[in-house]
């Protein structure tokens, strides 16, 4: 068990110095042996994840660079089609969780953690750029959404997520909404004024809030 | 007690790192000047002599140190040819990025800033202001640096990509953007600006690593900066900049924007003689601000950054948000004007 811990520890020290430093080559060749190791869903599980999460932290903490992370969560995709089979499910049941940008058109939050999320072996369903609350609120009661991951840069667009949300409540739907970007990070009691759920600093946030959120739904 | 001194002495005297009568304010309004004239921000960016007329309202209105002779972000976007969508309520945003594929950058040429009748109807306003406010009230023009452009150009992870993957085209993006930015910084001086601020988000801590920052926005900023033939701020637009100011230090800008996340004593000790540091009010958080916690936070900054001059009390970001009410802004004013009068003998006691 000691031993399974240390290589998983390894992998991990591997994977994120690959990714920091944009080594696509080497990110591939740690995902490979630990494939070597692990079932595919534990690749993920025990490397990618756990990566990605420490990756996230270091953002937080002005220890590594945005633009790090854009790259990682891009490079974790690619070599992920490589070293996982295209028929393999990293996760058997999921909600149904989609990404917007809500009246902005600042797309890097949404990539990240789109990125991360998609790494991580979660399907997202991505409603783009620019939408509006109207277009917004229609995508999520057709699909069925059960939970809504919104990125803004804007303070203005912050602040029409309390207007989608009303929109939703009116509509009934039992969507949970987690927001994130630079007026959240700015502003930590922006996302209960906007009546969001769940505010996320960074992707390793993203990733935990959804866990918590399928504990809560006992998903 | 020191004698009253005239905006543009206060900033003087601090950029020389002394001390002016009290703390000067540069208070970054770009869509207030439309509420004060009752128009709508897409009808008041429309016309040079409404943002130069709603610039100086707002300036007298909330004692402000400056003129902003800022129009908005994506102007520069709109001189080369891309889209600018407008909102009643917030800052003009860039449309789709008019470079859709990386080697698109190969035929870019930079556009000539007497062509475009966006810059020229922004340097027609700067124009007005000066001639309002005569040699008494700084205005302050404003570029988007080389290295930050891309992001509306191209879109920011394409531009990240072409950063790490496609270095070469990259390098010659830089070029042309270095020009056009030069050109752009230099006919804002000649309209009559006393100082540009060279807005840099991407070079933050934030936002690219600091060696990748050594290899790239460093050098960039030192030759862009080297061409402009006036004093530049550097702004981070509330990206971090603690570990790299020794290098922002070397670039030869007068000041420097600083984050509210970051530690403003420090940053002050670091450019200490050096270069001006301003900063770091929350705008964002600005919006529900009490009397009480606006006087609390001005002076908590005073006491971080005021002692020696070489500070200007400002947003973190470098634009208030059209959000923020009149009540905070004027409770900003009156509390620089009552804590942030020189010697600050009140730190100590």
């Amino acid at each position: 068990m000691e031993n399974q811990v240390d290589k998983a520890d390894k992998y991990i020290k591997d994977m994120v110095q690959a990714l920091l430093s944009v080594d696509k080559m080497k990110a591939k060749e740690t995902l490979a042996q630990a494939r070597e190791a692990y079932q595919p869903v534990e690749v993920v599980e025990k490397v990618i994840v756990p990566s990605l999460e420490q990756i996230g932290e270091g953002w937080r903490i002005d220890k590594v660079s945005l633009s790090q992370v854009y790259m990682s969560g891009k490079i974790c995709n690619e070599i992920l089609q490589d070293i996982i089979p295209r028929d393999c499910i990293i996760r058997e049941r999921q909600l149904t969780i989609a990404i917007a940008t809500l009246e902005d058109f600042h797309t890097l939050g949404k990539q990240i953690v789109k990125g991360f999320l998609h790494a991580a072996g979660y399907e997202i369903v991505d409603y783009g750029n620019g939408l509006s609350v109207d277009s917004l609120t229609e995508h999520i009661i057709k699909d069925k959404i059960d939970v809504l991951l919104i990125s803004v840069l804007m303070l203005p667009s912050a602040l029409s997520i309390k207007e989608l949300r009303k929109r939703l409540k009116e509509r009934q739907a039992a969507v949970t909404i987690v927001v994130g970007g630079a007026p959240f990070n700015f502003d930590d009691k922006l996302y209960k004024e906007v009546e969001a759920d769940y505010m996320g600093k960074t992707v390793s946030d993203a990733i935990n809030i959804i866990h918590a959120i399928e504990t809560d739904r006992g998903v | 007690m020191s004698l009253r001194m005239t905006p543009m002495q206060r900033i003087l005297t601090t950029l020389g790192h002394e001390e002016p009568d009290r703390v000067p304010m540069f208070l970054v309004f770009t869509m207030h000047g439309a509420k004060e004239l009752g128009l709508s921000i897409k009808e008041y960016f429309s016309k040079p002599e409404n943002v130069a007329e709603g610039q100086v309202r707002v300036c007298r209105k909330f004692g402000n140190d400056c003129v902003n002779g800022y129009y908005y972000a994506p102007i520069e976007i709109e001189a080369w040819g891309g889209e600018v969508i407008f909102r009643d309520d917030g800052p003009p945003n860039s449309g789709m990025p008019f470079i859709k594929d990386f080697e698109d950058i190969r035929g870019l040429v930079p556009p000539d800033v007497k062509d475009c009748k966006c810059l020229t109807k922004a340097l027609e306003a700067q124009r007005l202001m000066k001639e309002k406010v005569g040699d008494d009230i700084p205005v302050i023009g404003t570029v988007v640096s080389p290295f930050s452009l891309p992001v509306m150009q191209m879109g920011f992870g394409k531009y990240i990509e072409l950063i790490y993957e496609h270095k070469e085209l990259f390098e010659h993006l830089m070029r042309i953007n270095e020009d056009f930015c030069v050109q752009w910084a230099n006919a804002q001086f000649d309209a009559g600006c006393t100082a540009v601020g060279y807005f840099d988000p991407v070079s933050s801590t934030t936002i690219v690593d600091k060696d990748l920052y050594l290899r790239t926005g460093h050098n960039i900023a030192r030759r862009t900066l080297s061409r402009i033939k006036g004093p530049t701020a550097t702004h981070f637009a509330a990206g971090r900049c603690y570990s790299i100011i020794e290098d922002v230090i070397q670039t030869g800008t007068a000041a420097v924007g600083v984050s509210v996340l970051e530690d403003l004593q420090m940053i002050k000790n670091a450019c200490k003689g050096r270069i001006t540091v301003l900063g770091n009010l929350n705008g964002i958080e600005m919006r529900r601000w009490s009397q009480e916690e606006t006087t609390a936070i001005v002076k908590d900054a005073i006491a971080k950054a005021g002692k020696g001059g070489g500070f200007i009390l400002s947003d973190n970001h470098g634009e208030i948000p059209f959000q923020v009410p009149d009540d905070v802004l004027l409770a900003i004013g009156d509390a620089v004007n009552e804590w942030g009068r020189y010697p600050l003998k009140w730190l100590d006691k």
